[in-house]
């Protein structure tokens, strides 16, 4: 037995019981649990395993570390009523506003920051990593670190435009629907229906197909397929407001549709729509991360990370995980804007409990 | 029961009409993509007069208007036409395709949703535990990981490091039971992973939506355990949004693998209508379209009947 | 000679054979010396040169290229997955011999009268369909004329455009009547459309049953996704080592890589060329790397300023690395090109032209005598001309730089390329197949009249050559006239060519196979299902 092995059990069984000394419940329950299962860890996968569970332990802190760190960062700059807002965020949001702020500074500061430029070839294919290049290089030899910070610029800066524009056709339709009711919106609910029935790959795919896969068409795409949701969103949300007595009296009032809408339905329908987004960014990112995958989205030599892990994907037959990384930057963002989202919709809910 | 039915028939005959909206939309997709099918079916070597021989036996010689209504009579004695590259029928040609996904469709959901519903019953019984954080981390991450991805990493593991499992997922007749669920395994834990992280978030959030209601107040109060609050008076009336979230997902398995059929090779139907849609053979595509839709629109209404099954309250409307 | 000296001299060319010193067409060429008869010779060469070859086992094989659409329909054959399982499960009239020469298959031999204007085909007594009867004349005919004729959808028409007449002689042979001499006639019987198919009574060809006289027997297609195949008896040549062949059709790259590595198949037929690398370290596989007759062109239209001007088109031709694009674009895995579209695994081939090099001064030059220095030119591509495509023609600016000449690489798209793009635009990338003879390609392609003369090429002399050697029956006077028309491409055509990409597949290393490996396809070929096996 190593002294690894001594080591590792010593500090979890240490944790546990001071855990539990200090009444922690579910601080102990975690930990011990961790010792349980690496009990069968140690014994079937070895010192391995249980390095393994060290490694993804540090990171969890580290992340939870740096969470907490952003945090209070960020109640420090903030005004007293966005500071006290913040205060109720767990860590698990505050990484979520992490990650998605490091996203945006390597997205807007693309350039800046990428050692090499997007499309150089810099050394021979699938070069390993060293001082110069910190991931190694692609098939063709191109920093593979620099890809990825351009890919930050290129894959969401696509998929937040796309969403907008979602958002922008979605929600007018819905308000205008919800205010004016009658014919409107019947027709807009069928036709919603309509497109929501075509499976949203296909329908990208011929869209694709048609009118070539550039930057707007993929854009146009990917908004005109999640319109119809955000459309059915606000439509029940504002459908729910436009019953309210206040609305009533505006309109007897005879104020206007823009009127109401701008200044009644729309401030009382907000939070929600605020939180759909934030999940329709991410569907809209897989989605384009999909079509890059299947190489109908942004074209080479631009850097965009669905077409990296296509590019490099036969790698994955020899173990080798330097495709992933950047499905797993994708992974990330979702994960964080997930985070906050989820966040969001606990506060709007008003659960307390 | 009448107002089932009526509710049934009503949504049916607007199905139809969606049905048949796609089915332009589709037609003129299908007439706008660039390039020649002659050309697509013969490929670069192809003369000019072979073009003109082939698109003469395949009918494009019409105008468009023309093979449209041709096939909508076809289409609405329920025939849908021959494949315009092979001549074959088109029911010969997806219909086997859709058996298959299908198969790998209710493969994923006979493992997802009884394991979805059973973790969101419990993540609600243990709702704020670290056992509810963690579960919330790992279903956040799943959801958020693209397809291919998950796809990618079960491989790397599951059948090149551990040699488990086969990476293409191959099926053939003469397969015996087992050996087919062998061989689709792998595509089959990627949907599940996929839908299971978002029926069970559905589930915990429905069950505790419910348990600031007056009634489960009660019950508690009459000291009934916390899981049998949950089991017995929660969930029964949870039931309606759990089985909307359901029907969603299945609409997702069976219309949205094409990416899992790609990288594992699964001869499913999204497979054969990307190939349609490279050969622009319209009546595939536009079958395999509808298709589509219709289970979307499908198990719509049978969420939706559903949920008025299982409330009282919606099945006797004041 | 003796007969006792003959028995030695052949026992030692049998060993040689056997270890692969020599060639199929060597053996023939010494056993006959040595007074065989060429049946005898060939029947000694299937039975005892080869490295003993055992018998049995199932072969899965991994396809590239196939499609939902695929069909029995030999005119449409056009997927590589199709063309692979067609050498499986049918036959042809003749073949190419894994040493690229020219061998029977259904038809046991064949001769032309002296102008090659008539050619007689006898069949194989022993040939046999799946379904029983024996292949005749008739067939043999009927599966000629499902590519002729206006009604005929065949993308094999104007391979059999010239074909005048079919005759059925009676005594089991087919005489083909031609409108003019081809002394090529017999290779054309190896195209992939052409196979043998049984006839209808009245006369037409009966394609879809499935049924064939190959190697193999079709048990089960699904086409798009894969085949199964068990050996079909009654074959009428030496071979089909293997019981039964199980074709699967994976289209994506990753997955036929990860299905080799993992033992799933025992051959793939196209390999992802960015790992190869790390695939050759690989314990249980081996690389198969053969040159090919496929080619990467860049044609330029003649006709269309500024290449109008032999010089700008020389100076182009200058202006590119070839080296560089093969070591970067094939990753090595090409045999570099001379402009003239004749490559080393055709017949005929002329070994001793200079290879033109990369020299920017030159072309300097070459540009400053046409009066067109700092030439700006617009380069169409796509990607799904080759994978990679792109990528070269942005090198070749690169290079085409040193020489003071802007090429500007426009990417076009990849639905209607070869119908908007090629034969339209003035410069563009193509891949072309490979092709069995100097004569089929020159014609298709480089001839003045061809539909698909792709440069728009006019050259007196180049097009009398080329209707000369069609017809010319002596083999040195023919190689002597691609000679001097290799010579004309190379200094006065309109077309760049890179590189030929080579044929590059895998398989496990149970599987074995001869000592050479036909260029005509990937997977020697697309025959390793009936010339392979597996090590006992």
């Amino acid at each position: 037995m190593s002294l690894f092995v001594i080591g590792y059990y010593t500090l979890i069984l240490a944790a546990s019981c001071l855990a539990a000394y200090f009444n922690k419940r579910s601080a102990f329950l975690l930990l011990f649990s961790l010792t349980l299962v690496s009990f069968v860890l140690g014994i079937i996968g070895g010192v391995g395993a249980l390095k393994f569970v060290v490694v993804v332990a540090g990171l969890i802190a580290l992340s939870a570390m740096v969470s907490y760190a952003f945090r209070e960062f960020l109640i420090t700059l903030s005004p007293t009523g966005v500071a006290k807002e913040l205060r109720t965020a767990p860590l698990t949001a505050a990484f979520g506003m992490f990650v998605i702020f490091t996203y945006a500074i390597a997205g807007i500061f693309a350039p800046l920051i990428a050692p090499h430029g997007e499309a150089a070839v810099i050394s021979g294919a699938f070069a390993p990593a060293d001082e110069n290049m910190l991931l190694g290089a692609d098939q063709l030899g191109r920093d593979m670190f620099s890809r990825l910070v351009f890919g930050a610029r290129n894959s969401v800066g696509l998929a937040l435009t796309a969403t907008l524009m979602a958002f922008f056709l979605g929600a007018t339709a819905g308000l205008l629907a919800a205010v004016k009711g009658g014919w409107f919106d019947q027709a807009m609910g069928r036709f919603a229906d309509v497109i929501m029935s075509i499976p949203s790959l296909i329908f990208a795919l011929l869209m694709l197909s048609i009118f070539g896969p550039t930057i707007p068409v993929i854009i146009v795409a990917v908004a005109i397929i999640y319109a119809p949701r955000v459309f059915r969103l606000t439509r029940a949300v504002a459908g729910n407001v436009v019953v309210m007595d206040y609305i009533e009296a505006a309109k007897l009032r005879g104020e206007g549709t823009g009127y109401l809408i701008r200044r009644e339905v729309l401030p009382n329908s907000m939070a929600p729509l605020i939180a759909e987004f934030g999940l329709e960014f991410c569907f809209v990112f897989l989605l384009v991360a999909g079509l890059s995958f299947l190489g109908l989205g942004i074209q080479p030599p631009t850097a965009d990370w669905g077409s990296m892990v296509r590019e490099n994907a036969t790698l994955i037959s020899f173990g080798d995980i330097t495709p992933l990384i950047p499905a797993a930057a994708i992974a990330l963002l979702t994960v964080g804007v997930n985070f906050v989202v989820d966040w969001m919709l606990h506060r709007s809910s008003g659960l307390k409990e | 029961m009448g107002d089932i039915a009526k509710l049934i028939g009503k949504r049916l005959g607007l199905g139809l009409v969606i049905l048949l909206i796609i089915s332009i939309i589709i037609f003129f997709m299908v007439e706008l993509l660039p390039g020649d099918v002659a050309q697509a079916v013969l490929g670069q070597g192809a003369t000019p007069e072979n073009l003109a021989a082939m698109r003469k036996q395949m009918g494009l010689d019409q105008p468009a208007v023309v093979r449209y209504f041709g096939w909508l009579a076809g289409a609405l004695t329920l025939d849908f036409g021959n494949s315009i590259v092979t001549g074959k029928a088109v029911m010969s040609i997806i219909g086997e395709r859709f058996m298959n996904t299908l198969f790998l469709a209710s493969y994923a959901a006979v493992i997802a949703v009884p394991i979805s519903i059973i973790l969101g019953v419990i993540v609600a019984l243990l709702r704020n535990s670290i056992f509810d954080r963690v579960a919330n981390v790992v279903t956040l991450t799943s959801i958020s990981s693209p397809e291919f991805f998950l796809a990618y990493i079960l491989i790397l593991y599951f059948s090149i490091k551990w040699g488990m499992f086969p990476s293409n997922a191959k099926i053939s007749d003469g397969m015996s039971f087992a050996d087919l669920l062998w061989r689709t395994f792998l595509p089959a834990l990627t949907l599940v992973l996929v839908v299971v992280a978002h029926m069970m978030r559905m589930t915990r959030a429905s069950i505790i939506a419910l348990l600031a209601s007056p009634y489960i107040e009660m019950a508690r109060l009459k000291g009934t355990p916390p899981w049998k609050v949950i089991v017995k008076h929660a969930l029964p009336n949870a039931w309606a949004p759990i089985i909307n979230v359901v029907a969603l997902n299945l609409a997702y398995l069976i219309t949205g693998v094409v990416l899992v059929e790609v990288v594992f090779v699964y001869p499913g139907i999204g497979q054969a209508l990307v190939d349609a849609v490279s050969k622009r053979d319209f009546p595939v595509v536009q079958a395999s379209c509808l298709i589509f839709a219709a289970t979307y629109i499908l198990l719509n209404l049978a969420a939706d009947v559903g949920a008025i099954l299982t409330n009282p309250r919606l099945r006797h409307p004041k | 000679m003796s007969k006792v000296n003959d028995q030695v001299l052949m026992d030692k060319l049998a060993e040689a054979a056997r270890a692969g010193k020599i060639s199929r067409r060597s053996f023939m060429n010494y056993s006959m010396a040595a007074g065989m008869t060429a049946s005898a010779a060939t029947g000694l060469w299937g039975t005892s040169a080869k490295a003993a070859p055992t018998r049995g086992g199932t072969l899965r094989l991994g396809a590239h290229d196939g499609n939902t659409s695929d069909s029995h329909d030999p005119g449409t054959y056009v997927t590589f997955s199709m063309i692979q399982t067609a050498h499986t499960y049918r036959s042809y009239l003749t073949l190419i011999e894994s040493d690229g020469s020219l061998g029977p298959d259904i038809a046991t031999e064949w001769s032309a009268t002296p102008d090659a204007a008539e050619w007689t085909f006898k069949i194989n007594p022993k040939a046999s369909f799946h379904s029983g009867g024996k292949v005749t004349a008739n067939d043999v005919i009927a599966s000629m004329n499902h590519h002729r004729g206006d009604a005929s959808t065949s993308a094999a028409k104007a391979l059999l455009a010239d074909v005048v007449d079919l005759v059925d002689n009676g005594d089991n042979s087919v005489t083909f009547k031609l409108a003019a001499g081809n002394a090529d006639l017999p290779w054309l019987m190896t195209d992939y459309h052409l196979a043998i198919i049984p006839a209808n009574a009245d006369g037409s060809a009966n394609w879809q049953s499935g049924d064939g006289s190959g190697p193999y027997k079709m048990v089960n297609a699904n086409f798009g996704i894969g085949y199964s195949l068990v050996r079909h008896d009654g074959w009428h040549l030496e071979g089909a080592y293997f019981d039964a062949v199980d074709i699967t059709v994976l289209n994506d790259p990753n997955a036929m890589q990860a299905a080799l590595v993992t033992g799933d198949i025992d051959c793939a037929t196209q390999l992802d060329l960015k790992t190869l690398s790390l695939l050759e370290r690989h314990p249980d596989i081996e690389i198969d790397n053969v040159p090919s007759a496929a080619a990467i062109t860049m044609p330029m239209l003649c006709d269309t300023a500024p290449f109008d001007n032999v010089d700008v088109r020389n100076a182009l031709k200058l202006s590119v690395d070839r080296n560089e694009l093969i070591e970067k674009i094939a990753y090595g895995k090409a045999t570099v090109g001379n402009d003239f579209h004749h490559s080393p695994a055709m017949p005929y081939w002329p070994d001793d032209i200079p290879q033109r090099e990369y020299d920017p001064e030159q072309a300097k030059a070459l540009l400053q005598k046409a009066g067109a220095e700092g030439l700006t030119v617009d380069l169409s591509v796509a990607d799904s001309v080759f994978s990679g495509a792109v990528d070269m023609c942005v090198l070749f600016a690169e290079h085409a730089k040193a020489s003071g000449i802007t090429i500007n690489v426009i990417r076009e798209p990849n639905d209607g390329y070869y119908s908007d793009v090629w034969l339209k635009k003035p410069w563009c990338a193509v891949q072309w197949g490979a092709r069995p003879t100097p004569d089929v390609m020159y014609s298709l392609a480089y001839k003045d009249d061809a539909a698909w003369n792709e440069s728009r090429w006019q050259n007196e002399r180049f097009n009398v050559l080329l209707r000369q050697a069609k017809s010319e029956l002596d083999d040195t006077k023919r190689a002597g006239m691609y000679h001097e028309m290799a010579m004309l491409a190379r200094d006065d055509g309109g077309t760049v060519i890179p590189f030929f990409p080579n044929f590059v597949y895998a398989r496990n290393k149970k599987v074995r196979h001869g000592p050479n490996l036909a260029a005509s396809w990937q997977m020697d070929g697309a025959r390793a299902c009936s010339r392979w096996w597996f090590e006992a």
